[in-house]
């Protein structure tokens, strides 16, 4: 059989591809890894409730992605939810005053943290806290508070009503 | 009465060659320490049934994944969570038709040509001239042939998937408007490594053995003509489609059936 050099390196090829697409599976597909591109600072909110949010959810200003969440732990001594975001660092003019508020997208879409700029001169750099968060809206709480306050009105005008009637 | 033994005869015969086909694979199985011996013969086998399949496997998991995207996209639009076409793709290519197309595209493009190719070498006594010259035709020929379907399939299946997401990306974010960050945030907080992306590998795994041993044992045991050899082949695609199809049922239920 004579030794066929552009066979080895079809072959070589062919593997490499292959293990290169595991790879590609198990770092970009799956959560495997967590490493970002380029330069980026870090800046933490504290949330009494943190919602749906997910490591990698996104980070946006006036709907534009500026980054993403980097990690999210609880803290047991206040019992609120710490949020790490890695902000990419061309952003680096914004106001050390700003809010971060937990929104879904849509209904039923992925929920992410909205920075709404403040007025203050100073700029939100490395290792910076967001002083004014709003939590999450969890729909279970907000749907049963609703009803029970319409239940309650409800209850109300009927006492209201038999009184009447008396 | 005639039908009655015409079934116990091909139960029979169905059996008899179940057999043979278990004693095959022990044979070759044994045999592959040989190979291991003379890597030579193995990437030989791992170009022409490995590096000859490539480009048939990364054009059909490009088409697969856009149609997914086309097809996921129009579903998930309905309920508003377009977001989530990353998930769906990946998912469904990973867990399922990663393995599974990949296993029936192989099965047609590899398995078939093993088929044929063992077919012929019998038919022209190549086989038992080997056996004249004191040299085992299942550790020369077979083993080596096997052990490369074994080790392509996984490496084919993580192809197919891989380029079937790059797909499902090009139509979903550049066609669709699917936001390209909501596309793989979503994508890699919802799949597992070890649930979702080692699973489909073995279940690759598995199909390329079965489908392997498939093509190798019906060119061994064909009969020895044109007619025969022709006869082998069909076979091979036909019981590889069945078994892969009937094992991805058995091994989803395993791996995906308590969630």
């Amino acid at each position: 059989m004579p030794h066929n050099k552009t066979q080895d390196t079809l072959v070589g090829l062919f593997v490499a591809s292959g293990i290169a697409s595991l790879f590609f599976l198990g770092l970009h597909v799956s959560n495997l890894s967590s490493f970002s591109h380029g330069k980026t600072f870090e800046v933490t909110a504290r949330f009494s409730n943190s919602g749906g949010l997910k490591v990698k959810s996104a980070v946006s200003a006036a709907g534009v992605k500026i980054g993403s969440v980097k990690s999210i732990t609880f803290d047991p001594k206040t019992y609120e939810s710490v949020v790490k975001m890695d902000i990419d660092a061309q952003y680096k003019t914004l106001p050390d005053d700003s809010s971060a508020s937990v929104f879904t997208a849509g209904l039923l879409g992925e929920q992410y943290v909205s920075l709404d700029g403040g007025g203050s001169d100073d700029y939100l750099k490395n290792g910076s806290k967001i002083e004014i968060t709003n939590s999450a809206i969890i729909l279970e709480k907000a749907l049963g508070q609703f009803l029970f306050k319409s239940a309650e009105e409800k209850k109300g005008g009927d006492d209201k009503k038999g009184s009447g009637k008396k | 009465m005639e039908f009655f033994q015409y079934l116990g005869a091909s139960t029979r015969s169905s059996f008899t060659k179940l057999g043979r086909g278990s004693y095959f694979l022990v044979h070759l199985l044994a045999g592959i320490s040989s190979v291991l011996v003379r890597p030579r013969l193995l990437l030989k086998q791992l170009h022409s049934v490995g590096v000859l399949s490539f480009l048939i496997i990364s054009i059909s998991g490009l088409f697969v994944g856009m149609v997914l995207g086309l097809q996921g996209f129009y579903i998930l639009s309905r309920f508003g969570a377009e977001e989530t076409l990353g998930v769906m793709v990946a998912a469904s290519l990973v867990r399922e038709l990663g393995p599974v197309v990949t296993a029936l595209l192989f099965a047609g493009r590899a398995g078939s040509a093993l088929t044929a190719e063992i077919g012929l070498m019998k038919a022209t006594e190549q086989l038992s001239g080997m056996e004249m010259m004191a040299i085992d035709p299942i550790k020369r020929i077979i083993s080596p042939r096997f052990l490369a379907g074994f080790l392509s399939m996984p490496l084919l299946a993580a192809l197919f998937s891989c380029i079937g997401v790059i797909g499902g990306q090009l139509v979903g974010t550049g066609l669709l408007g699917v936001d390209d960050g909501a596309y793989w945030s979503q994508m890699q907080a919802n799949l597992d490594f070890q649930k979702d992306i080692i699973n489909g590998v073995i279940k690759s795994i598995i199909f390329g053995f079965v489908t392997t041993w498939i093509a190798l044992f019906e060119g061994y045991d064909c009969i020895p003509t044109a007619e025969g050899v022709s006869r082998a082949t069909t076979r091979t695609v036909v019981n590889s489609a069945f078994s892969i199809l009937g094992l991805d049922f058995i091994l989803t239920a395993l791996m995906f059936g308590d969630n």
